[in-house]
């Protein structure tokens, strides 16, 4: 059996706040294979973020990562140094994030910001690590890329500097991908060009991608596999249509019971009940009893992780089938 | 980028002009220089007589005129003082000033920008909270009393560097410099520091805010996220970004230290425009004050366009508003 490009065991991430400890990350587990995709979705707040940013090792104090192992292509990541690290982002590892309009650097050109990535981590010639950036740009569907290294992202428009981000974050042709709702800001239209750009990107590369989305449509038409999370944990995780068609955890039907493209028309959409209780004061046990209505007094301690025999993975006391 | 230029330019003279006018004006409306040029003891033919000698006689817009039409030939009219242009006075005494307000502004830069870079870095660190307190004071002192402290420590109490003069001068290119000798270097020392004490709080400040401000954005989290070093992200992701706003400060900055430079060569008794204002002002010598004025704001005027111009070339952004205007 080949390693998994990325390997997350147990990942706990904390930010220690003057207000108390905020369990943002608190005991995720998944992995990602080369040439597959993951779909990370849930609420705001959940926690997807700072997973992506502990696995790049990003988190910035007060947030720290107390607990758990990232293995990417087999090797820990927590027991690098900054150097070891730093070497490894944007090469083996790069990210795109949410807000095109705020991931580049508005004062030097497009062709700097993807030049500088590739001298980062190869000793190359000016010339050489330019010619990267013109094919990078061609490669994400950037019409005549000679041109507009010259430019400077205002000159762009989301759409564009979002494929300029991805160029950036592909131009080493990482192993992993980690992309953060970079599509949520975008309309329609773009997002899915975006999205079937990324696909096929991806797959011609063989990158392994974890596609951080709160939008199930998208996880629906993207990704292999989906993890669910909740409140820093993930509840549920398995094959994208297993999962999305018959959801295990409460939680996971509630979000599908709620994406209006897969209910019937007419049908009044159903909601989750309650919010998402504040990761600074989570309650013990489940931390979806408040707004669960299967809970029972069983669900005051902390479900664990149970496989099904159809490979997934479900942490609730009462699933909706039995596994 | 040309158009853009020649614009300022013209905006440039126009400023100057509408400043002559002004200077002019509320100088020529206020005392009477005869009290002062003319003894006491004169009878009125005496006094006729200087009157006329100084144009004051005539009309009000025909002085202006007159000053008007000479200002552009680069005469400023005689100090009633001295007897001399006026102008010769003062570009006699510019490169004093000139070279005090540089130094003050050198050291403010050299040592301000890199202070803020680093408190900015490390907000939390012993040094960068010693940095914010000790700019705070530099703030609120007053130069005076900055510059009489500096010479009663390190002039009276210590003996290392002169209270007072210039020291000898050294030609650069025809014109008089102290900063190229070690004797005119120990001269220049503190009144630099005194005047640059306040530029140098300010720009350690204008650079923390910036730094922290820049270090939260998704561009320098991204850039980390490339695996950029440190060093770079710090150097030009950062630095880049805040520059902006950091030069047009400096410029600004730049017309008020030769403004500012007045208490310091007082203090300093640096032989400077500074210096020779007050003294005009003291005997209300109109020509010297206007000259003054009108070459401090030609100065000021100078500065901004170099700045405005310096600005566009940093900041794409601009640039391209410009071209579209
Ligand atoms: N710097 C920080 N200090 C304190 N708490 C933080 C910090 N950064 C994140 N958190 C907390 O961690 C939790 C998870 O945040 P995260 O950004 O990962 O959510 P998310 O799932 O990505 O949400 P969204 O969909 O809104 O992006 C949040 O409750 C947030 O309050
Ligand atoms: S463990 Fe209990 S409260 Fe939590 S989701 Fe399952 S049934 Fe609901
Ligand atoms: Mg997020």
């Amino acid at each position: 059996m080949t390693v998994a490009t990325l390997r997350v065991e147990n990942l706990r991430t904390h930010f220690f706040t003057r207000h108390g400890v905020v369990k943002a990350v608190d005991g995720v587990s998944f992995e990602v294979r080369a040439g597959r995709i993951l779909g990370l979705v849930g609420e705001s707040g959940s926690g997807k973020s700072v997973t992506g940013f502990s696995i790049l090792g990003l988190v910035d104090p007060p947030g720290r990562i107390v607990d758990g192992r990232i293995l990417l292509e087999g090797r820990d990541l927590r027991a690098l140094d900054a150097e070891g690290l730093r070497a490894l982002r944007g090469d083996r590892v790069a990210m795109v994030f949410q807000d095109p309009m705020m991931t580049l650097n508005p004062v030097l050109t497009i062709g700097t910001q993807l030049a500088e990535t590739v001298r980062a981590h190869r000793r190359v010639s000016r010339a050489a690590a330019r010619d990267e950036a013109r094919a990078a740009l061609a490669r994400v569907g950037i019409a005549s890329p000679d041109a507009r290294l010259a430019a400077y992202p205002h000159q762009f428009s989301g759409g564009m500097r979002q494929r300029v981000a991805i160029a950036i974050a592909l131009i080493n042709r990482p192993a992993l991908v980690i992309a953060d709702e970079p599509t949520t800001a975008l309309d329609v239209t773009i997002q899915g060009q975006i999205l079937a750009e990324m696909q096929s990107l991806v797959r011609a590369s063989g990158a392994a991608l974890v596609w951080i989305t709160h939008d199930l449509a998208v996880v629906a038409g993207l990704a292999d596999e989906v993890a669910v999370m909740y409140a820093g944990r993930i509840v549920e995780r398995g094959p994208v249509d297993a999962v999305l068609d018959r959801p295990l955890h409460p939680y996971t039907r509630g979000l599908v019971d709620s994406v209006p493209s897969r209910r019937a028309r007419g049908e009044p959409l159903r909601q989750i009940p309650g919010m998402a209780p504040s990761p600074a004061a989570l309650p013990a046990g489940c931390a979806f009893r408040s707004r669960c209505d299967r809970a029972s007094a069983a669900c005051l301690a902390e479900p664990g992780a149970t496989l099904t025999r159809d490979g997934r993975e479900v942490r609730c006391f009462h699933p909706l089938e039995a596994p | 980028m040309i158009l853009y230029a020649f614009r300022r330019l013209l905006e440039s003279v126009v400023v100057l002009f509408a400043m002559s006018l002004v200077v002019f004006l509320s100088v020529y409306a206020i005392g009477n220089p005869v009290d002062i040029l003319v003894s006491p003891q004169a009878d009125a033919q005496e006094i006729e007589r200087a009157i006329r000698g100084l144009g004051l006689d005539r009309p009000l817009w025909e002085q202006y005129a007159v000053f008007l039409r000479q200002a552009a030939a680069g005469d400023l009219g005689h100090s009633f003082a001295f007897n001399v242009p006026a102008i010769g006075l003062i570009l006699e005494r510019m490169p004093a000033t000139l070279e005090l307000a540089g130094a003050a502004m050198l050291v403010a830069v050299g040592l301000g920008i890199p202070l803020g870079l680093w408190a900015g870095l490390r907000p939390e660190s012993a040094s960068a909270k010693a940095i914010m307190a000790g700019s705070i004071l530099g703030f609120s002192l007053p130069t005076f009393w900055v510059g009489l402290v500096l010479v009663m420590v390190f002039s009276v109490w210590l003996g290392w560097l002169p209270a007072s003069g210039r020291g000898p001068t050294t030609d650069l290119l025809g014109v008089p410099v102290s900063f190229l000798s070690r004797e005119g270097l120990r001269h220049l020392l503190l009144p630099a520091a005194t005047l640059a004490l306040f530029k140098l709080s300010l720009l350690a400040r204008l650079t923390r805010a910036g730094t922290r401000e820049a270090l939260a954005q998704d561009y320098v989290k991204f850039a980390r996220a490339k695996g950029l070093a440190t060093r770079r992200v710090v150097g030009v992701h950062v630095l880049k970004n805040i520059l902006v706003p950091i030069v047009t400060v400096i410029g600004l900055e730049l017309g008020s230290v030769i403004a500012f430079a007045i208490v310091t060569e007082t203090i300093f008794a640096w032989p400077g425009m500074g210096k020779l204002l007050i003294d005009a002002i003291g005997v209300l010598d109109r020509p010297v004050i206007v000259a003054y004025l009108l070459v401090t704001v030609t100065l000021f005027v100078l500065i901004n366009l170099v700045v405005d111009l310096a600005y566009s070339a940093l900041d794409p952004r601009v640039r391209l508003a410009e071209a579209r205007a």
